[in-house]
């Protein structure tokens, strides 16, 4: 027992010795979490359009006026001619053209009926389709109006009720992520270099000969690193719920209890990453190249799961951060105890101690 | 000269030498590419959709009997009381349910209006705004439905307006988000393993001793350098093209503008990110320290690149520093040129930002190497 | 005939913040001399070199290697001298041929010049068999050695040599100390740095670092007669007790 709390001790004095990396430890993700709070959201704001009026009249005036008067867009150029639009939309200029037919207004009290075209630069299909929605909605705004004023009734009315994120504050879908993002990476990274490191340098010898056995080792080499991501975990959650007002619904306690189990299921994987490895290079380079991308886009941190094709959703599941987001927003968001997220909560368990056990098993073939 | 060639040489026998690392160079990323880039979608397809239907009229069956149709919903069941409906919708069972009052096809009739419940799971708040316009045009057309039914003879006298508005997606009809996400994930892809080789590289011949070695040979600085970025540079140009031919045989992503273009500004956006790399190798003594902080750049750049959420949505300072993260450029030259068929002016402006900082960073990264100290 | 002095150095001093790892050392080493610079440990050896080889820039003080002068000439400095670290710093994933022809490469040898050297260097050292085997694999011993003639590959007026014997059994030493003769004998000056003090006795002349300040310097023999002690290690000891 002496000799393991004696190896625990020397991978602390290995971290804390190296303040370089204790900087960037702990700073970076603090960095990250407020830039990404602030900066990554879906709400579209202020988008350039275009307009092509081919009646301007009183009529297309208005609903320019309109539009030009959201929040949402902000009118840039004013266009001539068809040709226009597709110089306009090369240069990237603008994200959307509105093309209003000849005699809008006219046709409209007229014929009761009058076009006008939504263009949207369609290369970042997302957006063109929200604003496409949002310009949309506004045209239906002014039609809506109209018809008011001539009295047509026969409307249901929708009362939507937004639940759990009352203001769609997209703070509160991307927060859980990226906490799950930095947390896994972080960790991931950090184990992962330390195995290799001893490898490298020889001293893995001299470990692998003494008398402590390699279920300790393992444990050893991940207990000082859970210190340092609660730590991490602990200041990301504080930032969130003080700078960006996300609720915690939930229990704190079931919360932290989480994180931690969260924290040592990605350092084990880092662990079990660095002992497939033959040298740092390799183990950094799987953790980052091997691991990044794949959390980022299947852990339904920004794309819905269920919106991907069946065999990406299955391969989903084996990523632990997409059960940890789940776990998160349930508890943050939702305010759920641990009878509504215990399969998740298992899965990471299993997760952890499946990561651990390998790690031990590479571990012990390299012994023999 | 020669000398160059001598430093080029040795590292690619290293990097082809070195059996672990070859297929996480090459195998990985393309991989990556042809997964993940299915992945990437913000589509809001099968909302998982419920219904407490108070009336049981044949109003409310009908309304029902829309979103049964709709493409977009997944009519899973109904639920007696909204309690239950909560409780599912906790669960994540539900995304959307839809209260229909009792007196809803009564309220219809005599008063002309009434009211609906719909209650939307908002944490991802773009899909909910997505699947409550989905809602609301179901709504609508119901509404338009039962205008044409119960729509009495005094009133057909008053026509109602209809703006009918045409959405026009050009560059991508069908919406398709690989058009998009593909080109964004190669760029992400050559990123990576070029700023994560050059970043590593020079710290490791610091932590073996042979940069040492070479400090004590008459070599000059930017021949070490240029020697050591130029395989990296190789490399990434190579990937970008394995990965363009993916990206059009797997994918059918179009291929509009000029490719040559395309070639030209990459070679250039490589040299930016060689650049950092090698910055980043000088200042630190670890081949962990330069991971680090090469991992806290990556990862800001891609989040903040424009490829998952759109720059215009940040605020104005995050925007600000988004003109210093060249995953930016790339990204929009590349939706730019392939999907736009844009040309050569048009990309002007990035092109020179990116060649500015490319020279830059290579400048800051040859001066800070010092072979005295 | 009087012997010109290859490199000179007068009250040279470094410091890293307030700790002076080099106190003020002054010395001359003459040309085709085995100058040994001992001292144990710590005492500053290894950063004095590193002045002279052009890696360092000295706090204070004034050397001249090679007619060069370290603080404004470095570069000029390193096209005279060869350097064998303490890390044998060879490409461990290159082969033995590749490692000479990229040195080789990089101090100007034309092709021909390199391909010669590796013929010789090859069968000087009996490499045949593991020519084109990765250094990696190789002994230390090996290593070593090749480490050795690839800083001789451009036949340098002076070669530092910084440890160069570390972790080598006592037979490849003293076959490394024949090569080093050897190439002594051919006109070349070696500086070499060693904590081994029985490797003083190969020396012409030593100095002895204790504590970043040169306490001692001259010939082994007369050393030995200085302190009344019949082996250098002793000549040690009785400097380092102070």
């Amino acid at each position: 027992m002496k000799r393991f709390v004696g190896f625990i001790k020397k991978e602390f004095y290995h971290i804390f010795r190296d303040t370089r990396s204790l900087f960037i430890l702990f700073g970076m993700p603090i960095v990250q979490i407020l830039l990404f709070g602030f900066a990554i959201t879906n709400e579209i704001n202020n988008v350039d359009i275009a307009i092509l009026d081919h009646s301007k009249d009183a009529t297309t005036k208005e609903i320019i006026n309109k539009i030009s008067a959201s929040k949402y867009f902000s009118i840039k150029q004013i266009l001539e001619r068809e040709t226009d639009i597709e110089a306009v939309f090369k240069k990237g200029k603008v994200k959307a053209v509105l093309n209003f037919e000849t005699d809008f207004g006219k046709n409209l009290i007229k014929d009761h009926q009058a076009t006008v075209q939504i263009i949207t630069d369609a290369t970042d299909p997302n957006t063109a389709n929200t604003i496409s929605n949002y310009i949309n909605s506004i045209l239906q705004n002014y039609q809506q109006e109209q018809n008011k004023a001539i009295h047509i009734d026969y409307v249901i009315v929708p009362e939507p009720r937004m639940v759990y994120n009352p203001e769609l504050k997209s703070v509160y879908m991307f927060v859980p992520g990226v906490m799950t993002i930095i947390l896994m990476l972080v960790s991931a990274m950090m184990t992962s270099i330390s195995i290799t490191r001893e490898k490298e340098l020889g001293t893995m010898e001299i470990l692998l000969v003494s008398p402590i056995k390699p279920f300790q080792v393992i444990i050893g080499k991940v207990f000082p690193y859970i210190f340092l991501s609660v730590i991490n975990a602990v200041v990301i959650v504080l930032l969130s719920i003080f700078i960006f007002k996300m609720p915690v619904q939930g229990s704190l306690f079931l919360l932290a209890l989480e994180s931690v189990l969260f924290i040592i299921s990605a350092l084990a994987l880092g662990i079990l990453i660095s002992t497939i490895s033959a040298t740092q290079q390799t183990a950094m380079m799987i953790s980052l190249m091997g691991l990044m991308l794949p959390v980022i886009l299947l852990s339904g941190f920004i794309f819905p799961i269920s919106s991907m094709p069946l065999p990406l959703q299955v391969l989903s599941n084996i990523i632990p951060a997409k059960w940890f987001i789940i776990i998160l927003k349930g508890i943050m968001l939702k305010g759920v105890g641990l009878e509504f997220i215990w399969k998740e909560t298992l899965i990471l368990l299993g997760m952890t101690i499946l990561f651990i056990g390998l790690s031990v098993k590479k571990y012990k073939i390299r012994l023999e | 000269m020669k000398t160059i060639r001598y430093i080029i040489q040795k590292e690619f026998k290293q990097i082809f030498r070195n059996k672990g690392m070859l297929p996480i160079i090459f195998v990985l990323p393309l991989l990556q590419l042809i997964i993940l880039s299915n992945a990437a979608t913000f589509e809001v397809k099968n909302i998982k959709f419920a219904f407490i239907d108070n009336d049981h009229s044949a109003s409310s069956r009908a309304l029902i009997d829309k979103f049964e149709a709709s493409t977009y919903f997944d009519v899973l069941t109904v639920f007696p009381s909204e309690t239950q409906a909560s409780s599912a919708m906790l669960k994540g069972e539900v995304d959307v349910f839809l209260e229909i009052p009792s007196h809803f096809e009564r309220d219809l009739q005599k008063n002309k209006t009434t009211s609906l419940g719909v209650t939307i799971n908002a944490i991802d708040g773009a899909a909910a705004g997505v699947e409550n316009v989905y809602v609301t045009q179901i709504v609508q057309s119901y509404n338009k439905q039962i205008k044409t039914d119960l729509m009495q003879v005094s009133d057909a006298q008053i026509q109602p307006v209809t703006i009918t508005s045409i959405p026009l997606f050009w560059y991508n009809e069908t919406l398709n988000y690989k058009t998009f996400m593909v080109p964004g994930i190669l760029v992400l892809l050559v990123t990576m393993i070029t700023l994560f080789l050059s970043g590593m590289n020079i710290v490791r011949e610091k932590e073996i001793g042979t940069l040492e070695q070479i400090n004590v040979t008459p070599i000059k600085k930017s021949q070490f350098i240029i020697g050591k970025l130029f395989p990296f540079w190789v490399i990434g140009m190579g990937l970008l093209t394995i990965g363009l031919i993916i990206a059009k045989l797997i994918f059918n992503v179009p291929m509009i503008g000029d490719l040559l273009l395309m070639y030209f500004y990459t070679s250039i956006y490589i040299l930016v990110i060689l650049g950092m790399g090698l910055f980043i190798s000088n200042f630190t003594d670890t081949q962990q320290q330069a991971m680090f902080i090469a991992w806290f750049f990556t990862v800001i750049f891609i989040l903040m690149s424009g490829l998952f959420t759109p720059i215009e949505s940040m605020p104005g300072w995050a925007q600000t520093l988004t003109e210093f993260n060249p995953i930016k450029y790339f990204v929009e030259v590349m939706r730019m040129v392939m999907l736009k068929g844009s040309g050569f002016v048009d990309i002007l402006p990035q092109l020179v930002k990116t060649l500015v900082y490319a020279i830059i960073m290579n400048g800051l990264a040859v001066w800070s190497y010092k072979k005295t100290t | 005939m009087k012997k010109t002095n290859v490199i000179q150095a007068e009250d040279l001093t470094k410091m890293f913040g307030d700790f002076k790892a080099v106190n003020g050392i002054t010395f001359e080493v003459k040309k085709g001399e085995i100058f040994g610079f001992l001292g144990a440990n710590g005492a500053g050896k290894t950063t004095a070199m590193k002045m002279l080889i052009g890696i360092s820039i000295p706090t204070s003080g004034k050397a001249n290697v090679a007619g060069f002068d370290v603080f404004t000439q470095a570069e000029d400095i390193k096209k005279n001298i060869g350097y064998m670290s303490q890390k044998f710093a060879l490409y461990d994933d290159l082969t033995v041929k590749e490692n000479i022809s990229f040195f080789g490469g990089i101090y100007g040898l034309t092709k021909a010049r390199i391909k010669e050297k590796t013929k010789e260097l090859i069968e000087d050292l009996g490499l045949q068999e593991v020519s084109n085997q990765l250094v990696g694999s190789l002994p230390l011993g090996w290593k070593q050695k090749i480490s050795f003639s690839v800083a001789l590959l451009h036949e340098p007026k002076i070669v530092f040599l910084d440890e160069p014997t570390g972790g080598v059994d006592p037979i490849t030493r003293r076959q490394f100390w024949e090569m080093i003769y050897k190439a002594a004998h051919y006109g070349t000056t070696i500086f070499v740095t060693t904590h081994y003090m029985d490797e003083a006795e190969y020396c012409d002349r030593v100095s002895i670092m204790v504590n970043g300040k040169i306490e001692a310097l001259n010939t082994p023999k007369k050393l030995k007669e200085q302190f009344q002690v019949d082996n250098m290690n002793d000549v040690f000891l009785k400097l380092a007790r102070g």
